[in-house]
Order: C-alpha cells, then structure tokens, then sequence
C-alpha cells in the first residue's frame, strides 16, 4: 500500500493502482476518452494529463502508477489550456453532424466539446473523409467520427479474442480497420461498439430508432442462452404503440457490459409482425390431405395454406372454455395419465411452477416435461 | 454448475469437453478468455475444431462418442503417474479402489485407438488437470446427448473427484445450461419424476407434504419424459398435449415420427409467441407474451436468480402465460389466486428452501444464487463448501461401449448437431431478426475438405444428406472445422431441419436424452 495525495485528499492505495484510477476513488473526475476501465491503458488521447509534483510535465493519469508519497494536480490552469488543445485538434478532424448522429445525448466526445466550450475551431484543417461501405447487417463504422482512441481495438482482441480490426496506415490517414479493408465478418458481439466514446461504431438497427433522451431504460436479463448476461432495453415511445430500440448492457454489471450478438442485436423478434396476437381455434382436419398441409421434400411439416387459413380467431373466453372443456372431457375419458404437458425453458421460474403445478393438481398427472434434453 | 462464471477467472485449468462455449455461450468463453490472459491453461476436447481451440494449450480432437474412454484414460494417467488426490479420495469418497480397477485397461494406446486423440496429448492433458488442484470442468450437450451420456457425465465426476478437484471457489464441474431458464424450470419441477426443487413424485413423505400444499391429491406415479411422450402419442396413449413456449416438430428426433405423433393427439393446445410449427398442428392456439413484456426471474447456468422485468405492453390481446394457465385451472375448478409474479416465487420458497431467502426486492440489482434458505443468506456461489449433501460420494465405474449407431459402407459418415453463434434453437426468434437472418439465414452442413474433394463436392454446392429416417437437401461448406469422415449440421433451420436425420430410438439409457452427437449418415450430390 502506499499513500498520495491527490487535490490535496490523501487516499491508502494498493501498489500497481493507477493515478486515474485512485482519483476516481476519490471521486475527482478527470475527463478521459482512451481509457475503459475493463481494457489495458493505451495512453493516447491525453484528455487525462495532471501534474505531479517533481516532474516537469504533464503525464497521462491512466497510464502511471501511483507511488509513495506522490502529490497530483488533476485541474490547473495549464492542464485545462492543454485539455482544450486536445479537444480542438480532435475536432479539428471531425464531421460535427451532432444534429443527426445517433450518439448524440450519450456521446463522450461531445460532452467534453461542450465542457471545454470548443466549436469554432482554430485548428481546422484537412479533414478525413471515409465512405461508409460495410456490407455486414449489424454494425455501421463510421469513421470519419472515429478519434483513434483504440477503445474497439482492443475489446475485439482482448475481451473477444477475435482481432477483427487493428490500426491501419499511418499519420493523418491512420484508421481502424479490417484485414485488407474487407467488410467486417466477425462474431458481431458489439463489444466495439460498446466501448466506442463517439458515432464512430453503432447498431445498423439503431439507425433513427430514437436518440437517448427520448428513451426509457429497463434493466433485464438476455432471452438467449444460459448464460444470463444482464441487459438494458431501450425502450421509445412510437407511434404504434412502445418499442424496443436498443439493447445495451451496463459496465457494473457481472458481465461487465459485454453481450454475444444474439443478446445485442437480437431483440427485434419482440415487435415482429408475426407476432400471435388473438387466440385461435382450428378449423382444417389436421389430415394433410385435407387440410392441405402437402409433404415439402425437404419439410415434412410445410404447409401451402398460410397458417391463418388453418385456424379462425376466437375471443379468449372461448378459446380458454374450450381448452378447459376438452381436457375436462379426455381426462373423464381416457384419464389423467393420457394428457401430458411440455413446458418452457424459455418462461420465467414462476410460469414454470404454475404450469407444473397445473400439470399435477388440476389435470392429476406427473405427464410434466421441457426441453432441458434437446 | 458447481462454480460461479466469476470464478472461471481463478481457475488454473480449464478443461472444456464437448462444449463449444465460444458459441453457445459466448460471455461465459469472454471470462474464459480474461482467465486466459492471466496465465489460466485451457484443455479442448471436442470432434470439431471450435473456435476456443484458438486459446487452447491442448486440443483433443476425439471422435464423436468417444469421450468416456478418454476420460477414463486421462484417470489412468493421473493413476499411474501418482497425481491424483488421496487426501480427498480418503476423507470424501467411497469406492475408489473397486473402480480404479475399472479405468486399469484404458492405457493412452488403447484410448488413442478409440478416440483417435494421440497418446502423447492424453497424457499432457492428465498432468495439466491431474496436476492442478484449482481446475474446471466445462461441458453442455456434447456429453449428454448420447446414448452414453450419464456415463459420460458420470466420468467427469470421477475425474474431479479423483483430483479433489470440487467443492472450492474456482474449482468444479460446471455443465453449462443451454437455454435461458432451463435452469429455473428445472429447479420448478417441470419434469416427470420431481416436485419442485428437486423432490421426488415417488416417495409418500414428500406426496404428502405437496398435497398439503396444493390442497389436493397428487398421482405417486412418475409421469412420462418430453422423449416418451411423443411415442406415447404415436401409440394413442397420450391423448392430448399442452405445450408451452417449445416447438418440438424442429426439436425432437427424428421428426417425420413426430410429425406423425403430434398429428395423432386428439387435443393439442400450443400457447407460444409465434405460429412455430407446432403451433401449426394445434387445436388451440394462446398467444403469450415474450420476455420483455412480463415480470418475474429467470435462473441463468450459474443458480443466480435473476429479476426480468416488463418494458411493453404484449401485442394485440396475448397475455402472460401465468394469466392463461390461471384461467384454465379457474375453469377446471381448481382457482389460482395469485395477484403477482412474485406470489408465486414466494410459495415456489415455500415447498423448496434453496429459494426461500430470495424475493424480488433482494434481488433488484442483483442476482442471488441458490441455495438461498433465509431473508439474510447471501446465496451460494459454489457449491460443496462444507462437503457433500449425503456424506462420501461414490466413484461409479464406466464402461466404454460405442455410440448406437455406428456408421457402415451405406452411411458412412457421423453426423453430429448443434447450435451456431447466430441463431437460437429452433429459431423462431432469431430467424425473426432482420440482421441476423440476412447473415447467417442459411442452413448449411460442414464437410471437411479431404471428404469434400473425395465426393467431389465444393463449397456452396447443395448436397443431399441421408440416414435411416428421412433426407435433407443442404448447402455444402468445405471446412477443416470437422475432421475427415465427420460432418455437422446446425439444429436451427426448420427447412433443412438436422432433426430430421436424428434417430428417436438411440436414447441415453437412464435419463432418455436423444443421441443428437452421433447419428450414421451419407452424403449425396
Ligand atoms: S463485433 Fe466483436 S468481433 Fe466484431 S469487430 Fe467488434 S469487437 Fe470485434
Ligand atoms: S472507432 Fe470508436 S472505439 Fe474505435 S478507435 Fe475510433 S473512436 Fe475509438
Ligand atoms: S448475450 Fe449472448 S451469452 Fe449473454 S445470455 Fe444472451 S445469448 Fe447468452
Ligand atoms: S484517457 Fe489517458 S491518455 Fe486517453
């Protein structure tokens, strides 16, 4: 443990802590855009400059380990000069479309802009220009908006293991890209797009869905896999009713905000317009013949008859009368034993206990099952 | 599982077998990976070349059914070699010299000559598990979906208990669920020999104590399993079905029977998001509301209990399925009156302790695991602390016997199943996403180039796959993903359905699951 002081509050810290991470601790905010807590420091964007006591110049706080006895400077009137230096030649080089950027409102980049007061810019000069030409479904790369801080760069290799995107040519025409600049055909977990401080990566899917003011954040768990990542819906009210928009996860979860693709950009399925919206009540022999339902050769369950033409709509209390009179009347019949249940592992713990619950004291049989075999 | 995914990140060896964790699980393979960056050594066992061989100090490339006489090998080296843990051996076990007797014959030679993995990697795979004291175990489907599939799990048991390799943080045998709840519907007792948590239909003690709580009487019979209804329907015994949020005519084996069987029923209710097809063959149909418009918990593979809430309204007039399965039960005479979601985790807590500390209020930010018995406990992140449940465990010896089908000169090669990284099971959810179905909307079956070039088939060529039940047309992808002889087809597309191969007959022997690893088939032009 060593101690330092940091604006003059002293803090007891472990040694290999970082002079950004122990201000943090002591909750002095230090503007950064390079540095992600879950990624290894990369030391270039020098938003995060203090000054410490005994050495000349100003050194990146996210990059140098703190040491005994150390005295930090976190806001002067030279570090914010040259703050606002950084933020201008960022900017310099940078499209300014805030007006229809999708990160508006949850952009760090302009947050900072409007902190440090930087629009006109005395610097501007050539700017990058970059067509959009990713043929990949998920993740729109803007980079004209991309400020280099490496943040994708390294959640691809070091959290993804992927390695899908690395820097690309050098000085002014440096950029992140793709083997041989070939469209992005990776695993599209989104952890790029995740850790991007800027519009410089973002779901193709988000494109005009809403920006993040309009928005109502719901915390929830992923529909997929077992894994149970925790993430956040977007939701935005339309015209139709409310939407899911956009699925993110947060830092502090315990799956530290990374997701695979299914739970990113999967959510679509929710308001999808094949939605089951009335109950139904069949009206076709399930014969095949009959019903048309014709052997496909390679589905042995295809249909030529669009599924509505099988069934009619029914009011709930009709469809509910049914259900209970027919099993009232097999289970009088043949007994409880011939009427099974199959439940769902994709239904919450509470529907399954009721559903086993209904399976056993309402039908009377242990004919209770679901797919934990398939 | 035994462990907590954080814990992963503790782990000195993990041993991954039968799992494509990268895919399936692809958060779960992330805190792999983090392990790995931090020095943690990884063992791959797998037919296919999946993608965390990439972060692999070993990779096993065993044939497909296999895995019991590699891991009873991997013991006899451990044996021989005088790394296993006599300790834990002494102090936790039973059995352990009748069934080291058991594992004598599977010298690396013999196994290399059945699995095909050489010996030299078997034996460096023992030392690097056997010679850890804090390793996993990971597997999924790829040990249980075969006929040997208790074996199998039975032989990673007595693999960690020879290593003493259980019961301590980041150390375990951790199978990883497959679906999101299918932990929690487990844990409810959506199965045919079990109460809610675990508790078994059979025993009076238990009957009693249920009916007590449910108010009514309760059949002692052990009902029928998900695998043995659909005979059971086919053979007009089952009568009627009401299936829930699963589509079985993409899932189940061999599905031109199912198809059969399901057509059979006198009644089938299908209450479900989307008209899947068993929604197609039902009487009735009830349309439910998804995830993101219901309150409640589901139990990820980890036990921790976590809090789903409602974002929006369910579309149209669907409804949750609590709300409809009370209005069934209303109308049978059976009334449930529960006024939230939450009233019924509350008597799910009732009849099973490992829940009764969890409420929703407590598990607001975040999840607790169980066993959670009181309103203080802070849940279980792994499991074994203070020993096991019934004393000593027992080593339960394994034979190695063959997979059921094994291939000949008409159906030459083995077809195993799975999941990709992009769809979801049967897909009536991912295929319904734009993006995902534009990019990996296609079903395709994997050919290793040396097969491929021998059938004269290339990439992208449409092929006929064959075996005893039925035949699928199917796109060709040359790939050294799957070794020679091998081939492996996704489970997710219903127009090219993998189920369709599977056979309905090669079921483990104990628990019934179908032998989706290992089916005989061959390949046309
Ligand atoms: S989506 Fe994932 S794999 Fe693809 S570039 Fe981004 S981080 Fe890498
Ligand atoms: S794309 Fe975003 S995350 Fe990547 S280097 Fe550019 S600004 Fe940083
Ligand atoms: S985000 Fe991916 S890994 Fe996480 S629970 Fe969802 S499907 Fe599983
Ligand atoms: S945040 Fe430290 S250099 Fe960018």
């Amino acid at each position: 443990m060593v101690t330092i002081t940091i604006d003059g509050k002293k803090i007891e810290i472990p040694e290999n802590t970082t002079v950004l991470e122990a201000a943090r601790m002591l909750d002095i905010p230090i503007p950064t855009l390079c540095h992600h807590p879950k990624l290894t420091p990369f030391g270039g964007c020098r938003m995060c400059i203090v000054e410490i006591k005994g050495i000349p110049r100003p050194v990146t706080s996210c990059t140098t380990p703190v040491s005994e006895g150390m005295e930090v400077a976190t806001s002067t009137a030279q570090l914010e000069g040259l703050r606002k230096t950084v933020m201008e030649l960022i900017l310099s080089d940078h499209p300014n479309d805030c007006m229809i950027c999708e990160k508006a409102g949850a952009c760090t980049l302009q947050e900072l802009a409007y902190f440090y007061g930087v629009r006109e810019n005395r610097l501007a000069g050539e700017r990058r220009t970059y067509t959009k030409k990713d043929g990949n479904p998920f993740i729109e790369r803007d980079l004209e908006k991309c400020i280099l801080c490496s943040r994708c760069v390294k959640a691809c290799d070091e959290i993804q293991g992927v390695e899908a995107i690395d820097f690309g040519y050098r000085g002014f025409k440096s950029k992140i890209c793709t083997s041989y600049e070939k469209d992005l055909d990776c695993e599209f977990c989104g952890q790029c797009v995740a850790v991007c401080p800027t519009g410089a990566h973002t779901g193709k899917q988000w494109a005009f869905k809403g920006r993040q003011k309009d928005i109502r954040e719901i915390d929830t768990v992923c529909p997929y896999c077992g894994t149970g990542c925790n993430i956040t819906l977007h939701v935005r009210k339309s015209v139709s009713g409310e939407e899911v928009v956009r699925v993110t996860s947060k830092e502090d979860t315990w799956n530290e905000g990374w997701l695979c693709v299914k739970g990113r950009f999967g959510y679509k399925f929710i308001n999808n317009p094949d939605r089951l919206t009335k109950p139904l009540i069949r009206i076709t022999p399930k014969d095949r013949e009959a019903s048309g339902v014709k052997r496909e050769e390679n589905s042995p369950y295809d249909s030529h008859l669009t599924p509505y033409e099988l069934f009619r709509e029914a009011t709930w209390d009709e469809a509910l009368d049914y259900v209970a009179s027919r099993l009232k009347e097999i289970k009088e019949k043949h007994g409880a034993d011939s009427i099974g249940g199959l439940s769902s592992a994709r239904c919450t713990n509470e529907e399954n206990y009721l559903f086993q619950k209904f399976i056993r004291a309402v039908i009377g049989t242990n004919n209770i099952d679901h797919c934990a075999r398939l | 599982m035994t462990n907590s995914i954080k814990e992963i990140e503790g782990m000195e060896v993990i041993f991954i077998i039968g799992s494509n964790t990268k895919e399936t699980h692809p958060v779960i393979a992330n805190r792999m990976i983090k392990a790995y960056r931090k020095g943690t050594k990884i063992i791959v066992a797998d037919p296919r070349r999946v993608p965390m061989v990439k972060f692999a100090e070993l990779f096993l490339n065993l044939r497909p059914g296999t895995d019991v006489a590699l891991l009873n090998g991997l013991a006899h080296v451990i044996l021989k070699e005088g790394i296993y843990n006599k300790e834990f051996i002494d102090e936790k076990t039973e059995g352990f010299n009748e069934w080291k007797a058991s594992v004598e014959k599977f010298t690396p030679e013999y196994v290399e000559e059945i699995t095909g993995v050489p010996s030299g990697d078997i034996i460096k795979a023992a030392r690097l598990y056997g010679g850890s004291r804090k390793a996993g175990i990971f597997y999924t489907m790829g040990i249980t979906q075969h006929t040997c599939g208790t074996d199998n799990v039975n032989a990673i048991a007595n693999l960690a208990l020879l290593t003493g390799n259980i019961g301590r943080e980041s150390t375990g045998i951790n199978p990883l669920r497959g679906q999101n709840n299918v932990q929690g519907s487990s844990d409810a007792g959506a199965l045919p020999n079990v109460y809610p948590g675990y508790q078994r239909v059979d025993v009076p003690e238990i009957q009693n104590k249920f009916e007590e709580a449910w108010g009514v009487e309760l059949s002692p019979k052990q009902g029928l399993k998900s695998t043995e209804m659909v005979p059971a329907a086919l053979k007009g015994k089952i009568k009627a079905l009401y299936v829930i949020g699963e589509n079985p005519l993409v899932t189940d084996p061999n599905l031109n029977h199912t198809f059969e069987a399901f057509k059979n029923l006198e009644f089938l209710v299908v209450q479900d998001i989307f008209m899947t097809d068993t929604a197609q063959l039902a009487d009735v149909i009830l349309p439910a509301a998804c995830f993101a418009e219901k309150d409640g918990t589901f139990t990820n593979t980890e036990r921790k209990v976590q809090r789903i809430r409602k974002a929006v309204n369910p579309p149209g007039e669907a409804k949750n399925d609590t709300t409809i399965i009370m209005e069934v039960s209303k109308r049978l005479g059976y009334p449930m009156d529960y006024e939230s979601s939450e009233e019924v985790l509350e008597e799910f807590g009732r009849v099973w302790p490992a829940l009764q500390g969890i409420t929703y209020k407590r598990i607001e930010t975040q999840g607790i695991p169980w066993p959670c018995p009181t309103k203080d406990h802070p849940g279980t992140e792994y499991l074994y602390k203070g020993g096991f449940p019934r004393g000593k465990v027992h080593f339960t010896g394994v034979n190695f016997l063959p997979p059921a089908e094994i291939t000949d000169k008409d159906y030459p090669f083995v077809l195993t199943t799975g999941r990709n990284l992009f769809q979801y099971h049967a897909g009536s959810m991912t295929r319904r996403v734009a993006p995902i179905e534009a990019h990996a909307g296609e079903a395709y079956v994997e050919i290793n180039p040396a097969d491929g070039e021998r059938l004269n088939i290339k990439d992208g060529d449409i092929v006929k796959v064959l075996s005893r039940r039925g035949e699928i047309k199917i796109k060709a992808r040359i790939t050294n993903r799957v070794s020679k002889g091998i081939i492996f087809i996704p489970m997710h597309y219903r127009e090219a359905a993998a189920n369709v191969l599977t056979s309905d007959e090669a079921l483990d022997r104990h628990v019934k699951t179908p032998e989706y690893k290992v089916s005989a088939v061959r390949i046309e032009k």
